[in-house]
């Protein structure tokens, strides 16, 4: 069930949150074992916030998320519900706070049904880096539901909770939401509070909405965009009812195919799929326009350098002080590197020493800045696009789920799995991943629309039209 | 890459396994990441930050914060309402 038909179905009368919850818990049961989606169920309290919700239903309570549970990513801050970023040195992690965005959720009325499995610190795209299991995709238990948000991805493909929350640096939202037939949007770089979120690349790192449908994204933003004063960064701006420009008419509104993204390295049958939706657009009115995004290619290159960079230094607060793993040394020093040792994973130890590098004295203007400035070229390619287009759209992925182990012992290949997804970040601008067909192994395809700067509407808008007309969304994995 | 020193900075042992390893895997994603250098950027700025924001501030007022006890709940050892580490002075 999405948020919509739950709420729905609460409101008239048809399941009361606590049986939709026992639903789900029972849901979980039966599938995590293969799934691994979850680092921690909150089988126990949920039961709890549910009746909260019920009495307050009972009250005439009318809250958007009025007793509908919901999963949140293991790197989200909930106040005294252990938050592991599905890392040893966190693993007994307990916030003393909450993140803004779940305090959001709770005074819509939320049930948390449970903490998320990611890449160990949001690193990685497999969700294969975590040290509590890996999460495999619901489509083909033998693949990767992508990741840094793979747990999340998989529970509501998987139908384990109602939505979810991700955060998204370089594609944790959009390439596991592609992996695993869901929708996933990442807002503009400012538009949700990060607050609470435990911080990877702070220049690069946003949460969203992980759903089944565009209307519950909508209704998702809705409820967690905004200022936050704990959050400087975050945009003093206004927010729009994203829901209330669903079903508007795309009738003349230009989409730009930028031409870098159909090249070598692109599967046929993710092309074939991505080709055909934009032909479903045009005939939804849409205009296409080939365009040039010509700096595509240094992205990558630009991404691992600044967000390893950004991690070194975010990540040098695990030093076994004041709080998470403390490995005993025989002084401060053999604390921190014995602590730091033995809590961090491979990936995050690689990054750690990478970004390290790159802002060691001497190298500095050869890595960061160089990376820096080739980040604001990439910025004006999509400035230079958007005077001509409305929306981009691209493939979310350059091929559909793969195997489990298939990149494990070649980080480069891991990194190039998010191609598409990464310039999305570095500009800033908002992306969204839908379901637009699958392969003939029966593993979904995504269809990546990315929009101008807090112009999240224009590209749900897009995405719900899209939607309407197609039936991927419907189709349920085998489990 | 002399990844013992970067190793000291970055206050992270490695074993031995993983030296030879990340040398091995890191100095193939330094190479990829030098095609950058086929781009001039002379005269570009470097963008830190995406949107156009400058400074935020507020006014310097008292405010609320976490109790004490609630922020040192988490520390690995602790006594009273400071963390606990080795000795630093000899």
């Amino acid at each position: 069930m999405t948020i919509e038909e739950s709420k729905g179905a609460i409101d008239k009368g048809d399941i009361t949150p606590s049986d939709l919850t026992n639903d789900l818990l029972q849901r979980i049961s039966g599938v995590e074992e293969k799934l691994r989606a979850f680092v921690t169920v909150n089988s126990e309290e949920a039961l709890i916030q549910v009746k909260m919700a019920e009495e307050r239903l009972k009250k005439g309570g009318k809250q958007a998320l009025q007793g509908i549970p919901i999963a949140v990513k293991d790197n989200i801050c909930t106040e005294g519900f252990r938050t592991t970023c599905s890392s040893k040195i966190l693993e007994n992690f307990v916030p003393p706070y909450e993140s803004t965005v779940t305090r959001k959720l709770k005074e819509s009325g939320y049930i948390l049904i449970g903490k998320t499995n990611l890449d160990e610190f949001a690193m990685g795209s497999s969700t294969e880096n975590s040290a509590f299991g890996h999460t495999r995709n619901p489509w083909d238990i033998s693949r990767v539901p992508g990741g840094s948000s793979g747990g999340s991805a998989a529970a509501v493909a998987a139908d384990m909770c109602i939505a979810a929350l991700g955060s998204d640096t370089g594609g944790s939202i959009r390439q596991p939401a592609a992996f695993c037939g869901v929708v996933g949007l990442k807002p503009t770089y400012g538009r949700v509070s990060r607050y609470g979120l435990v911080a990877f690349a702070s220049s690069l790192d946003q949460i969203g909405p992980i759903t089944k449908t565009v209307k519950d994204s909508a209704i998702l933003l809705n409820i967690i965009s905004g200022h936050d004063p704990y959050d400087s960064t975050s945009a003093n701006l206004p927010v729009p009812d994203y829901t209330s420009v669903l079903g508007e008419s795309i009738k003349g509104i230009k989409i730009g195919i930028p031409k870098e993204f159909f090249a070598k390295g692109l599967d046929s049958e993710v092309e074939d799929s991505v080709k055909k939706a934009v032909k479903e657009l045009e005939s939804l009115g849409a205009l296409p326009v080939e365009i040039s995004l010509p700096h595509t290619e240094y992205a990558v290159a630009v991404y691992y350098i600044l967000a390893t960079s950004e991690a070194s230094s975010n990540l040098a607060r695990y030093d076994g002080v004041k709080y998470g793993l403390r490995v005993e040394g025989k002084d401060l020093l053999d604390m921190y590197m014995k602590t730091r040792e033995a809590g961090l994973g491979a990936e995050v130890k690689r990054r750690i020493i990478l970004g390290t590098y790159a802002l060691s004295s001497g190298y500095y203007d050869a890595f960061y800045k160089k990376a820096q400035q080739v980040r604001t070229l990439i910025k004006q390619d999509f400035d230079k696009a958007f005077e001509k287009v409305d929306a981009i759209v691209t493939p979310t992925t350059p091929t559909p789920a793969f195997k489990a182990g298939e990149k494990t012992n070649d980080p480069l290949q891991m990194y190039l799995a998010d191609i598409f997804t990464i310039s999305v970040n570095l500009a800033g601008v908002p992306g969204i991943s839908i379901p637009c067909g699958f392969t003939s192994n029966n593993l979904p395809v995504g269809l990546q629309i990315i929009g101008k700067q807090f112009d999240e509407e224009m590209i749900l808008k897009i995405s719900y039209a899209y939607e309407q007309s197609t039936n991927w969304h419907k189709k349920k994995p085998p489990l | 890459m002399n990844i013992d020193d970067v190793s000291l900075l970055s206050r992270l042992k490695l074993s031995d396994t993983e030296k030879e390893l990340f040398a091995g895997q890191l100095s193939k994603i330094i190479e990829y990441t030098e095609k950058l250098n086929e781009l001039d950027t002379s005269g570009v700025e470097p963008t830190a930050h995406i949107l156009p924001m400058n400074n935020v501030f507020r006014e310097d007022k008292l405010r609320n914060s976490l109790p004490p006890d609630k922020a040192l709940n988490n520390a690995p050892d602790r006594e009273g309402f400071f963390y606990k580490v080795p000795k630093i002075i000899e």
